[in-house]
């Protein structure tokens, strides 16, 4: 594929929700590229047929009993966070 | 022999004869950390009176008559494992404030075995690296030449148990950063099969290669931790239910008749000629010892890299897109609002390494490019499993160098990822398949170490371990420390 650009950086970097300063975007351009064509010598092999392996050891997720398993530590757990009031997670307005 | 010279099997038969308490050995290790911590900075940080809050349990555990093998051992964690009440930074200034709330599994175990944290170790940012150059807190020096690098992602485990001022650390493979460190710092360290160590509480990277283990001067060291870590855990869903057997009684069988395979495509170009020759050498002592080896072939593993920076970017950027700035973590000065709170968080909460990752991995999610990409990765990933199960089914043990060269210099890599990522090209096929890999000591090029690498068939943690130590009995690589540490 051809090289990214700075807007495309840019657009993933917005799908990341990641703040690239504008002064990186070529840098991140320029290692991103040499990346995917690293990336791309994947292509050399035809995979027609390959089972896509998930998990290494192809186990079946465990399931458990629909119990409560868990006790509330909301102040144990809030203590560590940026803003809190009453007991709730504080961030700028969403909705005027 | 003084306290920091002794492997963990020596010092638990001292603390059993009495010889010394483990507060006694506790005091010796954190002065000797406190002395060289500053010139290596393999600590983020030193929890000293906790230790002796641990060693002076641990004494009178053993007073009761109830102490274990790891009951006083001083041990360090990779930053990358919660420990209730203690910063857990993995290597970010996005976790920097971070006091984790609750201890990750393995954690729970050490300390159940009577193990004493002395503190925990730097690393590579949230375990992306082979150079512990990406970590917020500064690079690590590696013990046998300050100008060079440790390895990474766990090399402030390696630095710190190479430098004796610890006898044992845990660290994390994803792609190698146990076995590579390991190998740059002329330490022992194993990655255990996937699902044998419990990932909970462990800051997750690429949850389906992450893998828990230890990092110690020997091998039967090792056998003594991993004993202790490995285990069936209900609350890691990729948990293995399987008990593990005791590693440490294990360690003895002679190899005769050993079938050893040595893999062309890990000889071949890109591997420095005077690593092969260590490599080599290596290898031929274990002839001595009646084992046979032959020559196999790992057709796909040129593809291992090209696969794991699909792999591993694509889940890094799932899993960290829990560090939002609001729940825990860091949280930018005055957001206009809450994208903004988002994205400047991130933005300025994560290094350029982690952020490299983030975006690779979105975009090779992203619409339209799935296919191409992380579908296709996975197919590669099932060529490279299929690679490992012939090969099993002729040879016991796959062996070859840990990394292509010794240790390089600080600074020679770091602004070139792709050269950085070529060091793992040994390792990184084990994760993708889910094997336990192995590196031990096996003699220097110039002043700097060289690891052998051992591979194993899923689950022969004990056969790896076994094979490791055998050639510990005959060669005193392990045994050298780094002169200004000795």
């Amino acid at each position: 594929m051809t090289p990214l650009g700075t807007a495309q950086v840019a657009k993933i970097a917005h799908l990341a929700r990641l703040a690239i300063r504008e002064e990186d975007a070529p840098a991140y351009a320029r290692n991103l590229s040499a990346i995917l064509e690293l990336v791309e010598q994947m292509n050399a092999v035809d995979t027609t047929g390959a089972a896509p392996m998930a998990h290494p050891l192809d186990m079946a997720q465990r399931l458990r009993a629909d119990e409560v398993s868990e006790y509330d530590q909301r102040e144990h757990f809030q203590a560590i966070a940026p803003r809190v009031e009453a007991g709730l997670y504080l961030v700028p307005k969403v909705i005027e | 022999m003084a306290m920091h010279e002794k492997t963990i099997a020596q010092l638990s038969a001292s603390l059993a004869a009495g010889e010394f308490s483990s507060e006694e050995l506790t005091r010796a290790l954190l002065e000797r950390v406190e002395q060289f911590n500053p010139s290596l900075n393999a600590f983020i940080t030193i929890t000293a009176e906790a230790a002796l809050a641990q060693a002076r349990m641990a004494d009178e555990r053993r007073r009761q008559g109830a102490a274990g093998p790891l009951t006083g051992i001083p041990i360090a964690h990779k930053d990358i494992f919660c420990t209730e009440g203690v910063r857990t930074s993995c290597g970010s200034r996005m976790l920097d404030r971070f006091i984790a709330p609750y201890n990750a599994t393995v954690v729970e175990r050490l300390n159940a075995a009577g193990a004493v944290m002395l503190g925990k170790t730097n690393m590579d940012e949230f375990a992306m690296g082979s150079s512990n150059e990406t970590s917020y807190y500064g690079p690590v020096r590696n013990p046998w030449d300050l100008d060079a690098v440790p390895g990474g992602s766990s090399g402030g485990s390696a630095a710190a148990v190479a430098a004796r001022l610890t006898p044992g650390a845990t660290g994390t493979d994803t792609g190698g950063s146990i076995r590579q460190p390991a190998a740059l710092c002329g330490v022992t360290g194993i990655k255990p099969t996937y699902g044998r160590v419990s990932r909970w509480g462990m800051i997750a990277y690429a949850s389906s290669l992450d893998q828990g283990g230890p990092m110690a001067r020997t091998a039967e060291d090792c056998a003594l931790l991993l004993g202790a870590m490995a285990g069936f855990d209900l609350r890691d869903s990729t948990s293995v239910d399987r008990p593990a057997p005791d590693y440490a009684a294990l360690l003895d069988p002679p190899l005769a008749g050993l079938k050893i395979g040595l893999p062309k495509e890990y000889f071949g170009e890109g591997l420095d000629s005077a690593v092969a020759q260590v490599v080599e050498e290596a290898i031929a002592e274990y002839r001595k010892m009646g084992a046979e080896t032959v020559e196999i072939s790992l057709p796909n593993s040129q593809l291992a890299i090209p696969a794991y920076y699909v792999v591993a970017p694509a889940e890094c950027s799932s899993n960290l897109a829990r560090f939002d700035g609001v729940r825990y973590g860091y949280r930018c000065e005055n957001p206009q609002d809450l994208l903004d709170l988002y994205t400047r968080s991130r933005g300025e909460g994560f290094g350029a390494e982690v952020k490299r990752r983030i975006l690779v991995g979105t975009f090779a999610l992203s619409a339209g490019y799935y296919d191409a990409y992380y579908l296709k990765a996975q197919q590669i990933r099932r060529l490279i499993s299929d690679d490992f199960r012939r090969a099993f089914a002729q040879v016991d043990v796959i062996m070859g160098p840990t990394s292509p060269t010794v240790a390089f210099n600080l600074g020679e890599k770091v602004d070139d990822p792709i050269t950085m990522y070529l060091s793992d090209i040994y390792t990184i096929a084990v994760n993708l398949a889910g094997l336990p890999g192995l590196s031990l000591p096996a003699g220097f090029v110039g002043q700097r170490p060289v690891g052998l690498q051992l591979i194993g068939d899923y689950f022969a943690e004990d056969r790896l371990l076994n094979v490791a130590h055998r050639y510990q009995q005959v060669t005193d690589w392990h045994q050298r420390a780094p002169m200004a540490f000795a």
